[in-house]
């Protein structure tokens, strides 16, 4: 019977979207047919490995009882992980700000190094649950406890919010539902695994995701680097030639961009000192994001949690070391295939593709005929003030009517960065399953991290402060009702923020890897690796930290502070290393002055410096 | 306090117990030692390759063209994250052999 399950789940699944496109009459064989069948076997698979790997404790719902296989972990780490915005948005913002995109590149790879090396061993020997639970232990107070707690929630949330969004984007696009919608969808379909499942459930099901949105990443970008380069490995095409001139393919884009204006694409407009900072702000943010850590938990040996973290890099690079490409070709082919043209010709090779007018549709692509002769200009600058806004109707050749104030420079057209990688496919003139398979990829990417990101929140509510402040007696049964609870309520606020996403998203994405940065990361490293740290130091370097980052970024995101009056050069984006920097400091500072580390405190750290005697994950 | 306990089954305990005995405690801070010098060089390659090559010295590697990639640029958006990879699993089978010298293996 179980055997049965996850084959049973998809295949059902299959019927049920047939039937469905039958119903509202869709013609199977089209893109969206396919799109609704393979999202739908998408979610068939999800759910029946649910169901087949509910968790029956709290310790299979919180580490899925600590026995995942190495590989395996870094599998559902990768998935956990790599969100919309690595999947969809990444390889666009890459496109568009060339060299300056670097500092995603390597700021959201080379934290695994820091995770590898200076936390995750050590965390698994520690063996306890939650990120918050090595606060409570290591610095022996409930006040480090909560602040861990508080900086885990607000986090987490701030991430949530952005996946959930994701979802809703990817559904109006290719299902043709509201975005509102979509995310109900989502809500459900992470409803049934991560509150069934736990961690157990979401992380067999990120596997599958892994699975599913690799395929969907590396299937058109092997394509379009055959087309432009003759070459199927993305990471070399990037590096070939032009099929067509036999010119290296970056020195052809840096040509086209100045020609047309625009900086080099191979080397950037950010000042040195803020791609440092950004850089090291993300990297260091993302060793300390709770959601990674906790992963780390899952495995059954202290050598497995470094040799996981290898392997999590491992899939994350295959992504990672492909999205440069996919975004310097997607930028050629948006200038070859666009700039010039006419909005509308007699033949097809004269006019824009059909792709431009599909994305305008939903309002992510607007053209504005400044000169007014018909053909779409693409030059550096904006083409006209904010995002595009649309009145009725329709102009003289078809497109939408364009409100925004336009700007003196030549460029006509506003593309939506957000649309390059799920555009791809189209731009290349790929068949219909390949464009459904990104649908699918897409919607894997940001379901798998909402699951990730709910279940840290939930267990953080049961396991932190239920369980270890508020109400200390409850059995273990009823801790893990409180957690499934917990998880229904997390993925209903997340759901809210998908329908009501508030204004500023985009700007908190920056907010959360600042807070990990500056707040929880350097207290774990000091918690491992200086036996001299006490709680009054953690918890003021912690505060300071905090307070210092968030401060800075409330007054240059919120309070419209101006780019000439950042400290050191460095934007909000970056500033999370100065605050981490900070952190240290005062962290040294308090703990000189206050009271030593208790016997038994430093007899803890000494035991998770060794690698022997690491049991399974206990409370 | 945290309390570890040992895995369940018998024979885990059991091999858990000689470790114990021979785990000494000069051996214990003799192999955190030997940790953290390697961590200190691993952690200097992963800067040089990102900060380094991919940041401060982006501009003169640019001039060198390997291929059709300026060497800095690629650095910056994909020979730093191989060699990151790297470092994980180089990492990984060295510290093991420093643990089954100082005895402290898992």
């Amino acid at each position: 019977m179980d055997k049965l399950l996850i084959p049973g789940a998809v295949a059902i699944a299959a019927i049920v979207m047939i039937v469905v496109n039958l119903v509202l009459g869709i013609d199977m064989g089209s893109t969206k047919g396919l799109t609704y069948l393979f999202v739908g076997m998408s979610f068939g698979l999800y759910i029946g490995i649910a169901v087949w790997s509910r968790a029956g404790s709290t310790k299979e719902f919180y580490v899925a009882g600590g026995g995942v296989h190495p590989v395996v972990n870094g599998m559902a780490t990768a998935a956990d992980w790599m969100s919309a915005a690595s999947f969809i948005s990444m390889a666009g913002i890459i496109a568009f700000a060339g060299y300056d995109g670097s500092v995603y590149l390597m700021g959201w790879t080379g934290g695994y190094v820091l995770l590898a090396l200076c936390l995750a061993p050590y965390l698994r020997k520690f063996g306890q649950f939650t990120v918050p639970d090595f606060f409570g232990e290591r610095y022996y107070s409930k006040a480090a406890r909560l602040v861990a707690v508080l900086c885990l929630i607000v986090i987490s949330f701030t991430y949530v919010a952005g996946q959930m969004r994701g979802v809703g984007v990817v559904f109006s696009r290719f299902l043709d539902v509201e975005i509102n919608m979509g995310v109900l969808i989502g809500m459900v379909i992470v409803f049934f695994y991560a509150v069934l499942g736990g961690m157990k459930g979401v992380t067999y099901t990120q596997v599958a995701q892994f699975c599913v949105l690799i395929f969907a990443y590396m299937v058109p970008a092997i394509f379009i680097s055959l087309l432009i380069t003759g070459n199927p490995v993305p990471q070399l095409a990037l590096g070939g030639n032009d099929v067509a001139t036999g010119t290296p393919i970056l020195q052809k884009l840096d040509n086209v961009l100045v020609d047309l204006g625009f900086n080099e694409y191979t080397s950037g407009t950010k000042a040195m000192v803020d791609v440092f900072a950004i850089t090291l702000a993300l990297m260091v943010g993302t060793a300390g994001l709770p959601h990674v850590i906790v992963r780390f938990f899952t495995v059954p040996k202290v050598s497995d949690a470094r040799i996981s973290a290898g392997w999590a890099l491992v899939f994350i690079a295959i992504l990672y070391t492909t999205a440069p490409a996919v975004a310097a070709f997607a930028r050629l082919n948006l200038i070859d295939t666009v700039n010039g043209k006419d909005y509308e010709a007699a033949t097809e090779a004269q006019s824009v593709p059909g792709w431009v007018k599909s994305w305008e549709n939903i309002g992510l692509i607007g053209w504005l005929d400044k000169n007014g002769d018909g053909k779409v200009d693409y030059a550096a600058g904006a083409p006209f003030a904010g995002k595009p806004t649309f009145a009725e109707g329709r102009g003289n050749l078809g497109e939408r009517i364009i409100t925004n104030a336009p700007t003196a420079n030549r460029n006509e057209i506003y593309v939506d960065r957000d649309i390059m990688v799920l555009a791809n496919p189209e731009i290349a003139n790929l068949p219909g399953w390949v464009i459904a398979l990104v649908a699918a990829g897409g919607v894997a990417a940001a379901l798998s991290t909402a699951a990730g990101l709910l279940l840290v929140i939930s267990t953080s509510v049961s396991h932190d402060l239920l369980k270890k402040v508020l109400a200390p007696n409850i059995s273990d049964k009823q801790e893990l009702l409180f957690a499934r609870m917990a998880a229904v309520v997390a993925i209903c606020i997340a759901g809210y923020f998908g329908i009501n996403p508030p204004g500023f998203v985009a700007q908190v994405v920056a907010l959360a890897f600042g807070l990990a940065a500056c707040s929880l990361f350097p207290a774990i490293v000091l918690g491992i690796f200086s036996k001299t740290m006490n709680k009054q130091g953690a918890i003021a370097g912690m505060l300071a930290g905090l307070a210092f980052t968030m401060s800075y970024i409330a007054y240059f995101k919120f309070m419209g502070g101006t780019a000439d009056q950042w400290l050191f050069g460095i934007s909000p984006e970056g500033i999370g290393s100065i605050g981490m920097v900070i952190n240290f400091a005062v962290a040294f500072a308090v703990s000189k002055a206050t009271a030593p580390v208790p016997e038994d405190v430093q007899a803890l750290i000494e035991n998770i410096r060794i690698p022997a005697g690491a049991g399974g994950a206990t409370h | 306090m945290a309390t570890i306990t040992p895995g369940s089954t018998a024979g885990m305990a059991a091999t858990q117990a000689v470790k114990e005995k021979t785990t000494s405690q000069t051996n214990a801070s003799d192999y955190w030692k030997a940790n953290v010098r390697l961590l200190l060089i691993l952690l200097a390659v992963w800067f040089t390759v990102s900060f380094g090559f991919g940041i401060l010295l982006v501009e003169p590697l640019n001039a060198i063209q390997i291929g059709g990639f300026k060497l800095g640029f690629w650095f910056a958006q994909q020979g730093a994250i191989y060699v990151f990879v790297a470092l994980i699993f180089v990492y990984s089978a060295l510290i093991k052999r420093v643990e089954r010298s100082f005895g402290v293996e898992d």
